[in-house]
């Protein structure tokens, strides 16, 4: 019966889509069949090893890297209230500017090679991470932070076992908007001044009017994103499946 | 609340700082990232150009229709299909599917249907911004208590003014966290749909200062988005709180 439920609107859609397009003359919108038709010639496994792999490698190193240095600057700095309230009024001003203005300003520094494209992934991915990982760290309740110092938990096994936990749904929360956004700037990189990736080629496609060729590619963006949302919803059930276990045993 | 203040203006002023000395010492070069009295001079520069001026409506044009329309279309939504289990059941699916995909897969489509036009900027916003509304909502109708809901129904009350009294004082505060995440991602997409495709506005000022090599200038206009992102946040927060005001996230401090 869920299987029925989950089933029916996409049917529905992609049928729509398939009836409504079968005999569309519109240059710019081909029949959904014709897409299809398209789709296996053009992501042969050559263009998919030398177009989307790297822009998964990019938006992979470029994740990592963020969650790495929001978790470290982010546990520094909510551990230590002036430091926050010095650094919060730059952060607040850092994170309110739209990620993808600057990446004309890292081209100057970076060029146009795979370093720019990370770190133009990484510029936009590490506030929300950094901000939540303040917020969370802020947040360890107290009574366990005195626990800990009374049974000397200090140093790295303090990190390990009460500040990271503790701050975890929060880190969670903040790497999920993170991965939308490194999607959303993996593909800006890509589309400015790049030879290879998976927004480089869409654009071409769009640029030389191979209209289906550029309308696979957005649906394989589309799929992208949809998989690597679940691939991360896999990884946030392993990792606070405690907390999720808690919250329902809390809630009865 | 006066001492983190000060904290927070030594620490804006250290920032100023480093930015002025960094290039000066020649730690980068002054071609990368001038000091920060040429970004200021710039930015004085741009202020007096009514050009500028120009690029920022359009901008905020952009920001307020399509934040308008996401979420209008959100909230109605959202309500609709919260409020009827079926439905619920029936979109999840999709809903899942179609949120993750990055608003910027449809920069293609939208340059060759509406060119560098509004049009183009407005789908990117409202398919970003939609999505940020509509989970909220219906994370927010989701809660609404089911003792409050049916005491509502023992008294009689009917279906809009169950919307009205119980449903809608639930969801409304889901709603504002929606509006105000909408809010940032929708200049985020204004932005970039300038930068990316030339509509006019300050995406696309960005663009020509960058491709004239006009260094100082283009620190200064980041400046000026990153400006008007902090004045949407404290925009949407003030909005938040005023419209909460009865509310225990609100008033907690005081009345708990």
């Amino acid at each position: 019966m869920r299987l029925v439920y989950w089933l029916t609107l996409p049917v529905v859609l992609v049928a729509a889509w398939w009836v409504a397009t079968a005999g569309s003359e519109d240059f710019y919108v081909p029949p959904l069949r014709t897409i299809l038709e398209t789709a296996p010639d053009v992501w042969t496994p050559t263009r998919l090893r030398t177009d989307v792999l790297p822009s998964l490698l990019r938006l992979l190193a470029g994740f990592g890297l963020a969650l790495l240095l929001g978790v470290a600057v982010g546990v520094l700095i909510g551990g230590s209230p002036r430091v926050r309230a010095t650094v919060e009024p730059v952060l607040e001003f850092v994170r309110a500017v739209p990620p993808p203005v600057l990446v004309p300003v890292i081209m100057l520094f970076a060029g146009i090679g795979d370093g720019m494209k990370i770190l133009v992934i990484v510029s936009g991915c590490v506030w929300p991470i950094l901000l939540n990982t303040v917020e969370g760290v802020r947040a360890v309740d107290g009574v366990l932070a005195e626990t800990a110092r009374s049974y000397g938990l200090t140093g790295p096994a303090r990190l390990w076992r009460l500040v990271l936990p503790a701050a975890g749904p929060q880190i969670v929360a903040g790497a999920r908007q993170a991965l939308s956004l490194a999607i959303i700037l993996m593909v800006i990189s890509e589309m400015f001044a790049a030879s290879s990736g998976l927004g480089y080629t869409i654009v071409e496609f769009q640029r030389s009017f191979a209209i289906p060729e550029m309308w696979t590619g957005i649906i394989l963006l589309g799929l992208l994103g949809v998989v690597l949302s679940g691939l991360f919803r896999l990884a946030e059930n392993v990792l606070l499946g405690w907390y999720h276990g808690l919250r329902r045993a809390q809630k009865g | 609340m006066s001492r983190t203040w000060s904290y927070g203006l030594a620490g804006l002023a250290g920032f100023v700082a480093l930015l002025e000395v960094i290039p000066r010492a020649g730690l980068v070069p002054a071609g990368y990232l001038p000091p920060a009295a040429e970004i200021a001079v710039a930015l004085g520069g741009e202020l007096t150009d009514v050009a500028f001026w120009v690029a920022l409506r359009d901008t905020l044009q952009g920001w307020v229709l399509g934040l308008l329309l996401a979420a209008s279309a959100g909230i109605a939504l959202g309500l609709l299909i919260g409020a009827v289990p079926v439905l619920r059941e029936l979109t999840a699916s999709t809903i899942e599917f179609l949120r993750p995909i990055p608003s910027v897969a449809l920069i293609p489509l939208v340059v060759v249907l509406y060119g560098a036009s509004l049009q183009s900027k407005l789908v990117l916003v409202v398919y970003a911004a939609f999505w940020q509304m509509l989970v909220q909502v219906l994370y927010g109708v989701r809660d609404v208590d089911p003792v409050a809901d049916e005491t509502a129904r023992a008294y009689g009350l009917g279906r809009g003014a169950r919307i009205v009294h119980v449903l809608w004082p639930t969801a409304l505060p889901y709603v504002m966290t929606g509006l105000r995440l909408a809010a940032a991602v929708a200049l985020i997409l204004c932005v970039t749909g300038e930068l990316v495709i030339g509509v006019p506005g300050l995406g696309a000022r960005i663009a020509v200062a960058q491709s004239s090599g006009a260094v100082p200038d283009l620190y200064a206009l980041i400046v000026v988005t990153g400006l008007l992102g902090v004045a949407i946040n404290v925009g949407a927060r003030a909005v938040e709180r005023h419209a909460l005001r009865w509310h225990q996230s609100v008033r907690g401090e005081v009345a708990v």
